[in-house]
């Protein structure tokens, strides 16, 4: 997709929502720079397109060391070259006729695992029942499996097929690259089968090293590509056709990353969510909650200092009534006194008058 | 009429139309069970080579994960960001939640060949350097997280008030681990598809998969809320106390307001996602034309009539776009899933899903709103329980 990891990652950091975009340590970035190569001394297969007759030996051969059920159509009946034929529960292997230009000239191209060199389906294995061996083989170990089926989902090449059709104990089947065989020494059955030697068991180098010899001998017959080479990472399995691959049924978009390079980043993000999460999550829980304080307080304030300010006016009211109110009591005390004074100077003074300033005050 | 009335009170009550149809249903589910578990996958399936994963990853796993988003964002919401307002509708979410959890992983059980070994990648044998190990760990703490946080409501529907009062003290740590748990699983859905680049259209494959899973989990789970709170309010409207239903309007009101905003920054970062890998040229097909129904038709344009909802305070308009971004959400997940998936093979090679299939996939839907209605008719779910009020 014209991204690189690096990029990515930088990415993912920044997408987790931390809105920071160097949160992805330096090593995980390291690691990312090497590219895996395969294992050392791996072995792997080179198919040359060019040589194989469609015979269908190797489809006989595979289903007899992998002791798979025998077919509907037996193999020597060539006439299932015409279909297209998919990988199956009962086939690991299966050889398909395509027509790249010329009609009566056919080319035979087989299928099988190409054994990755950092396998789609092993690294989307979540119990790692598909795992990649020094040999070079994918291998799947049928106690781990669940079932759930990702194996198919990642890998480019549709190779894992399900047993849909068990109850209880479903597998994933794909071709071991004979591996138990490799194991003793010997060739994978199809590569031990094969006539016209269009398979080549060896050391994945040398094997790469034999096919760039025979491009460079015959130029006239084969396209200057070793298909397997660097797709999506590198596959143990290698092929070299006289023909462009897609006109062979092989797709020749898959790019040279390998698959686990597409979710790592994915991955090296998950420790930093939950690290990251936990910090912006209870910041902002202790932020409202500071908040919600510090307004409580000011609420607080401000009602205390309120009424604070009320009391002091009223107080200040209280103390000026009272003023006025003693003001008024002396006025009338004096007037009374007054009174009193003029009522003494003048014995002949009115009763009633006395009265009324008595119920004045 | 005459024979309803004929028939005895017991009877008339339990054939409603609501118990005849989920009984229905729930019958066919269990024969197709059987069938599952007897023929294998194969017998009820269209599954094959080339489609491994059906409409029970595609709507059951994924549409079910983003749909039960609800719990992450309400409880969000109410605990973390401290909108206390939306306390009422936390509940109702949770449990939402929980059940879609829960039957997230019933449906894997019927998906996964072997689904005694479930346990598998977190006992026996890690894959790490799986997604979708990342997916089942998060969904199987998540799903007892939310189970805790359901709890209470069932212990004060039980009486035990000392364990309630216990749970509730981790209401807070809850919350936290809970939406972290949702951050990263919803976005690891997304992520699942990552490793087939050379599967998934590249309208749809981005390398910011896991972003968009998961923002686009926040505004389907705010309408989910909005769409079930709708739904309550017509069929369990006896069990509401005026706590909720005062403050319904205002979690549609808030709730859509969010999913409006969020729904506009969605379309951003979808552009964003075109203009990193240069995929403009890809609209002028018609996969193109189904991107862009996509995300005009069941995004751009919900969002504008939620903010119109919001301005205009229309609490009914805002509850039908609910159930238009819930659709959205649905067709988004199946276009990634199954839709844009195998784009490239030929159309006699495509997958479409048996109706056994959609049969167990209604069969587990009804399951769930059989469940939620009789814990919400039972439980203090739309109401507070009278004796623990105080908080």
């Amino acid at each position: 997709m014209g991204i690189t990891r690096r990029q990515l990652l930088g990415w993912m950091a920044a997408g987790a929502g931390a809105g920071a975009g160097g949160l992805v340590p330096t090593s995980v970035r390291a690691a990312a720079n090497m590219h895996f190569a395969g294992f050392p001394q791996s072995k792997g297969v080179l198919h040359d397109i060019t040589l194989c007759i469609g015979c269908r030996k190797c489809e006989a051969a595979c289903n007899t060391v992998n002791e798979l059920p025998a077919p509907e159509t037996p193999f020597d009946n060539l006439d299932v070259l015409k279909l297209d034929r998919q990988l199956s529960p009962e086939t690991y292997t299966v050889v398909n006729r395509f027509y790249p230009t010329d009609p009566r000239k056919p080319q035979f191209v087989k299928k099988q695992c190409n054994h990755c060199l950092e396998p789609a389906c092993a690294s989307a294995c979540f119990v790692k029942a598909l795992r990649k061996q020094k040999t070079g083989a994918v291998t799947y170990d049928e106690s781990l499996c669940v079932g759930c089926r990702y194996c198919m989902i990642a890998c480019p090449f549709n190779v894992p097929a399900y047993e849909y059709h068990k109850a209880l104990t479903p597998r994933v089947m794909k071709c071991t690259m004979c591996h138990p065989r490799i194991e003793k020494g010997l060739q994978p059955g199809c590569v031990e089968a094969c006539p016209k030697e269009a398979l080549t068991f060896g050391h994945r180098d040398e094997l790469i090293r034999a096919a760039r010899q025979r491009i460079e001998r015959h130029p006239e017959r084969y396209i200057n590509h070793i298909y397997g080479e660097t797709e999506m990472g590198g596959t143990s399995w290698l092929y070299l056709a006289g023909h462009p691959f897609g006109t062979l049924g092989m797709r020749e978009d898959l790019g040279v990353v390998s698959a686990p390079e597409f979710t790592s980043g994915a991955l090296a993000i998950v420790p930093m969510i939950v690290s990251v999460g936990v910090m912006l999550l209870t910041g902002i829980y202790a932020i409202n909650q500071r908040r919600e304080k510090i307004a409580d307080e000011e609420r607080r304030d401000a009602v205390d200092q309120t009424r604070e300010e009320f009391e002091a006016l009223m107080q200040q009211k209280l103390s000026e009534q009272k003023k006025a109110a003693e003001k008024a009591k002396d006025a009338a005390i004096k007037r009374e006194v007054e009174k009193a004074l003029a009522e003494a100077a003048k014995p002949e003074a009115d009763q009633p008058a006395g009265e009324e300033n008595g119920k004045e005050e | 009429m005459e024979q309803q009335q004929a028939a005895p009170p017991m009877q008339q009550s339990f054939f409603t139309p609501f118990n005849v149809i989920t009984g229905t249903i729930l019958l066919m589910g269990m024969v197709l069970t059987v069938l599952r578990f007897t023929g294998g996958l194969g017998a009820v399936t269209n599954l094959d080579h080339n489609t491994p994963w059906g409409i029970w990853i595609g709507f059951d796993l994924l549409c079910g994960v983003a749909l039960a988003a609800g719990g992450y964002v309400t409880s969000a919401a109410c605990y973390i960001f401290g909108l206390k307002k939306f306390h009422s509708a936390v509940r109702p979410a949770i449990l939402t939640a929980f059940l879609g959890y829960a039957l997230v992983v019933l449906a894997l059980t019927y998906d996964v060949g072997r689904p005694w070994r479930l346990p598998y990648p977190i006992l026996v044998s890690p894959g790490t350097s799986s997604l979708l190990f990342e997916v089942a760990l998060c969904v199987m703490l998540y799903l007892t997280v939310l189970f805790v946080e359901f709890s209470p409501a069932a212990m004060e529907w039980l009486g035990l008030r000392k364990a309630r009062t216990l749970v509730m003290r981790l209401v807070l740590m809850l919350t936290i681990f809970g939406v972290i748990l949702s951050t990263m699983h919803q976005s690891s859905l997304g992520a699942l598809y990552l490793i087939a680049p050379s599967k998934l259209h590249p309208l749809w494959y981005s390398t910011y998969l896991a972003l968009f899973f998961f923002v686009s989990s926040m505004f389907a789970g705010l309408s989910m809320v909005i769409f079930e709170s709708s739904l309550s309010h017509r069929y369990l409207h006896k069990h509401m106390d005026h706590h909720h239903l005062d403050n319904s309007n205002d979690v549609a009101l808030g709730f859509a307001k969010a999913a409006s905003f969020i729904m506009i920054g969605y379309l951003f970062i979808q552009m964003i996602g075109l203009a990193i890998d240069n995929d403009w040229h890809h609209l002028a097909t018609g996969w193109g034309a189904w991107y862009l129904l996509e995300l005009i038709g069941f995004v751009a344009l919900p969002a504008l009539v939620y903010a119109v909802g919001v301005r205009e305070k229309n609490i009914r308009l805002i509850r039908w776009t609910s159930v238009w971004v819930v659709l959205g959400i649905i067709f988004n997940r199946l276009n990634v899933s199954l839709v844009a998936f195998n784009w490239q093979l030929p159309a006699s090679q495509r997958y479409f899903p048996s109706w056994m299939e959609i049969g167990t996939t209604l069969f587990i839907v009804t399951l769930g709103v059989v469940i939620y209605r009789f814990i919400a008719t039972r439980m203090p779910i739309l109401y507070e329980h009278p004796d623990y009020q105080e908080d």
